[in-house]
């Protein structure tokens, strides 16, 4: 797109370039009538509000105020070009500001944590751990440390576990025929669906209590939150890596084939390369999903207030549950700690989303251009194709 | 061998010595004009093959689409199957290396002999055929995560042929796609980088690098330019002496241009396709014995 303009925009050496015309540009003429239409909706409003009737509560003064000012301004733009550009910006600004009005709850809540947590923020929150730190003590004393280890170790292990299995039954579901695929979709999907508390659960339930006593592997530790955050991101991680290898052109599987390869050598040599900045992005995606989970530490990892960095043995904190413990405390100290790691956890999943879209960047653009090669899934294709719970920000991410 | 010229009228002679059968790890030395001898390990006997059918039948579920082909493909030379769309010559095509089972629903029945031997005889691997008989498609397919060098060696890497002299193989194969001057100075970019014709060529340098016998095109150049176009029938040309070429095209100038042999399938409405005339292609242009070949030379349908 802008490839294609960028010619036109070159300033010619001859005569003057002829003026461009741009019938759908909003002008600095149509901002005016925007500021000017919301600036005599607010006071329309508030007169008919505050001085001719009793009001019905800022709800109501929100939305009175709202259709006047599409009203005015439609009103006044069709006075100045036309009905029809005046029904085309009319358009456009209820599209818009249904957007903004989709962006603002999230913002809200960025904000509301970012104005909390920030003055919580300090170096010493990244070195220390909770150690002889009394609900008397200010703030400043002690830090998230255990958790930021706790999580790291958590979701690394999840990784390690999950990752090649996803991968393993995406390939399975697109790239055979097995009549067993509609089975193992209906399982994925289903566990998809499944509610986080119920995984901890079932952790819980198959090893810590039968064998917690006995065995330290099988007790409260990281590696039993790392089991139960596998079954948080199997299922998302699968989902997101089949719907890329969908993407992945079927000439491709082909050409391969018809090479003498087998199906097996396909899919590693060909399918799973192709697709590897759209594997990358899935598996960020799961690791977002899963980094932010509490409930299926409460009975896996079950928290500490200092450094375990041995994920196999004894209790282990992790940010969430770090977050979960300290805003449920009395002392307001103990409540900026919370919300310092909220903080921090937010920006761990922003890092991670920014990383996903990162890799999974559009960086086949000077082949599109020429129509012919076949495109490679991107990250952007992966947002746009994923399914319901696998991606809660990408309406924000489109919005913005 | 066994006798798998009784159906191939005068051809020229064998320029190949006869294949040697399908070993598990056949030895191949490849000396070809201006390059240095290459030595593959692993991969096709040296040589062109013949491939003749043998009263091919195809289905797509229970719909015949392809109904007693008999034709005989003689080595070293350009087979045409020309005919209107939905006729069957891409799906005699994929007969041909075994690509046809790919489809879910697909079945055949009668007999594929590459140099008198059927390959789906039980005990043949498609693998082994597919590596034999290299395929081109419609649509230009490098690997785009793959660099141009690597797109060349793919078959190897995919077939698990070992090669003595890579860089000399990559030259050789696109020496014969007529790739190797535009591209010897950026062979570490994409594929998918090329232009479409481009991108075909190298697609055919992928399917000669692993040193096929055959050589299948489905509508090369349906996606290309008439310059591209050009440059793709040449390449074809100058293969046909090392390499037994069968190409469907929908082009008949092209047919004429660069096939020795041409058989037209026709398919009436509700049918299956059938081979409706065969022969050498000077004849069947100038001189087809069925007037709906001559028809549909002369462009008159179809």
């Amino acid at each position: 797109m802008v490839a294609a303009l960028a010619p036109a925009a070159e300033p010619t050496a001859g005569p003057a370039p002829p003026a461009r015309r741009r019938p759908r540009e909003f002008t600095a003429v149509d901002y005016g009538t925007i500021g000017g239409s919301a600036l005599s909706a607010l006071t329309l409003t508030w007169l008919i509000f505050a001085r001719l009737t009793d009001g019905v509560g800022w709800l109501g003064f929100l939305v009175v105020a709202y259709v006047a000012f599409l009203v005015l301004f439609g009103l006044v733009t069709a006075d100045r070009i036309g009905v029809l550009a005046a029904k085309d910006r009319l358009a456009t600004v209820t599209i818009t500001s249904g957007a903004m009005l989709l962006l603002a709850p999230l913002l809200w809540l960025v904000g509301y944590v970012l104005v909390k947590g920030l003055p919580g923020l300090r170096p010493s929150f990244f070195t220390h751990d909770m150690r002889g730190v009394t609900p008397t003590m200010p703030a400043s004393a002690g830090g998230g440390l255990h958790a930021i280890i706790g999580s790291l170790q958590q979701v690394g292990l999840a990784l390690l576990i999950t990752v090649p299995l996803a991968v393993s039954t995406a390939v399975f579901l697109n790239e055979t025929r097995s009549r067993l695929r509609r089975p193992v979709r209906i399982v994925v999907d289903a566990m998809s669906g499944m509610p986080s508390v119920v995984a901890g659960l079932f952790i819980y339930a198959t090893f810590v209590i039968p064998y917690g006593g006995q065995i330290d592997l099988f007790g409260f530790n990281g590696f039993m939150a790392a089991l139960a955050l596998s079954m948080i991101m199997l299922p998302t991680i699968t989902r997101t890596v089949e719907v890329v290898l969908r993407l992945v052109p079927d000439g491709l599987r082909e050409a391969s084939l018809s090479l003498g390869a087998s199906r097996a050598r396909t899919v590693w040599s060909v399918v799973l390369p192709t697709a590897r900045s759209g594997v990358t992005t899935a598996v960020v995606l799961g690791i977002a999903r899963a980094v932010g989970e509490t409930a299926p530490l409460l009975f896996t990892a079950f928290g500490y207030q200092l450094i375990n960095s041995n994920p196999f043995a004894n209790p282990q904190e992790s940010l969430p549950l770090f977050v979960f413990r300290s805003i449920t405390q009395p002392q307001q100290s103990m409540i900026d700690r919370g919300f310092t790691g909220a903080l921090v956890l937010m920006l761990v999943v922003l890092g991670l989303f920014a990383l996903a879209r990162f890799i999974g960047r559009d960086r086949t653009r000077s082949r599109r251009r020429t129509g012919q090669a076949p495109a490679m899934p991107t990250g952007a294709d992966i947002f746009e194709a994923l399914p319901g719970p696998g991606a809660p920000v990408s309406v924000a991410q489109k919005g913005s | 061998m066994t006798d798998f010229a009784t159906d191939v009228p005068q051809g020229p002679p064998r320029l190949a010595p006869p294949a040697a059968p399908d070993a598990e790890q056949t030895q191949t030395i490849n000396v070809l004009p201006g390059g240095p001898p290459v030595k593959l390990v692993g991969g096709p006997p040296p040589g062109a093959a013949t491939i003749e059918s043998r009263g091919a039948h195809a289905w797509f579920g229970d719909h015949l689409v392809l109904e007693d082909v008999h034709i005989a493909m003689p080595p070293g030379e350009v087979t045409a199957l020309i005919g209107p769309s939905g006729c069957g010559k891409s799906t005699f095509l994929r007969l041909l290396n075994r690509m046809h089972e790919l489809v879910p629903s697909a079945s055949l029945a009668g007999e594929i002999l590459l140099d008198g031997e059927d390959i789906y005889r039980p005990g043949i691997r498609a693998q082994q055929v597919r590596m034999r008989i290299g395929m081109v498609f419609q649509k230009p397919n490098p690997f785009p995560a793959m660099s141009i060098r690597d797109n060349v060696l793919a078959g190897l890497k995919l077939a698990r042929i070992k090669c003595s002299d890579k860089a000399g193989l990559v030259e050789q194969s696109l020496l014969r796609a007529g790739l190797w001057r535009e591209v010897r100075d950026r062979l570490g970019s994409p594929g998918g980088a090329l232009s479409g014709g481009q991108q075909q060529r190298l697609c055919i340098a992928r399917a000669l690098a692993v040193q096929p016998n055959a050589l299948l095109m489905d509508e090369p150049c349906s996606a290309l330019d008439p310059t591209s176009t050009r440059r793709i029938e040449e390449t074809i040309a100058e293969l046909r002496h090392n390499v037994t070429i069968v190409i469907v095209t929908h082009n008949m100038q092209q047919a004429y241009r660069v096939s020795d042999r041409c058989a037209f399938f026709l398919a009436a409405e509700n049918e299956p396709g059938r081979v409706v005339e065969q022969g050498a292609t000077e004849t069947m242009f100038s001189a087809p014995e069925d007037q709906r070949t001559l028809a549909y030379v002369e462009g008159r349908f179809g």
